[in-house]
């Protein structure tokens, strides 16, 4: 079980310390290209069918920053005011 | 696994909202049903759901691939919350980033949630409920759950990719094509995504094991 623990502990930071060790070969294939752009968009593009753009574009100017600020607010004002019922005191004590 | 706006012909994307819809409803029910039973399974399905959202878009690096890919949190939400109601989790999640973050598309989503809510939240719980059943523990159940469900997300992915593009090839050949593709970066993010999922489930067993209980015998 100790070991299991110590295991979980140190993938993550194995994972992190391994990826600027690897940067010479990744930067020669791809600079870090996602699989959804270099496996499905490659395929689609080979089958004809390249994607088009999306509805509503937030890749603009600091819009991606504004959605992530506004969802971010939003999200934690919801989690703070829910905070009671997802974290219950323990035993049924208020407080 | 996000196939983006306009990748699928019209045909296969109807398809794939129709195969989504039933089980999109049933995740429906099932949060109804259990909202009656527990005055907290609404907050705790929209905190799931916060993780499944921030998981399934987060690019993380895959050393000496030279390629990002992210996990997907379905396995570990369908071991927390069931299946059923991962299903709704997903297309809510996969809703709001085709929306706002050109991550997929809204012609595609019913493919996206097929594959990310459908088949990886249903593939993540069966490996659980097995474990569970052939006397695993937890932590490895839930690690499990978490790789499984990963790759057979991908493997989904390949599947409706394959299917829709396979052009003048076999969908076979399409398919065994792209899963290879996809191999060598979704490989090691899997095992990663079962340490994470083995992570968090011991420590909800640590401070909440409330929230997580063995697999249900009835409805999922």
């Amino acid at each position: 079980m100790r070991a299991q623990g110590v295991l979980l502990a140190l993938a993550l930071p194995l994972w992190l310390a391994a990826v600027p060790f690897s940067a010479p070969a990744a930067s020669a294939a791809s600079d870090w290209a996602g699989v959804d752009e270099k496996v499905v968009e490659k395929f689609a593009h080979e089958a004809g069918r390249p994607p088009r753009e999306p509805l509503i574009d937030t890749d603009r100017g600091d819009l991606l920053l504004f959605v992530f600020l506004v969802a971010g607010a939003l999200g934690g004002f919801i989690a703070g005011y829910c905070y009671r019922a997802l974290f219950p005191p323990r035993g049924g004590k208020k407080g | 696994m996000h196939i983006s706006e306009g990748i699928l012909p019209p045909l296969w994307a109807g398809l794939w909202f129709a195969v989504a819809a039933p089980f999109v409803w049933l995740g429906l029910r099932e949060v109804r049903r259990r909202s009656g039973t527990s005055p907290h399974f609404k907050v705790l399905t929209g905190l799931v759901g916060a993780a499944v959202f921030v998981i399934s878009c987060m690019p993380i690096p895959v050393p000496f691939t030279g390629t990002t890919s992210h996990p997907c949190g379905t396995g570990l939400a369908a071991v927390i919350v069931g299946p059923a109601v991962t299903t709704v989790i997903a297309a809510i999640a996969l809703l709001l980033q085709a929306l706002f973050l050109a991550h997929g598309g809204l012609t595609t989503l019913g493919a996206n949630i097929v594959s990310m809510g459908v088949v990886g939240a249903y593939a993540g719980w069966l490996v659980f409920a097995g474990l569970r059943r052939a006397g695993f523990g937890m932590v490895v159940a839930a690690g499990a759950a978490g790789l499984v469900s990963d790759w057979a997300t991908y493997a989904a992915t390949s599947g409706e990719l394959a299917a829709a593009l396979h052009g003048g090839a076999t969908i076979a050949a399409t398919f065994s094509a792209i899963a290879l593709a996809f191999l060598p970066t979704q490989v090691p993010l899997g095992v990663l995504e079962a340490v994470v999922s083995g992570a968090a489930m011991k420590f909800l067993l640590a401070r909440r094991p409330e929230f997580v209980g063995e697999p249900p015998a009835g409805p999922i």
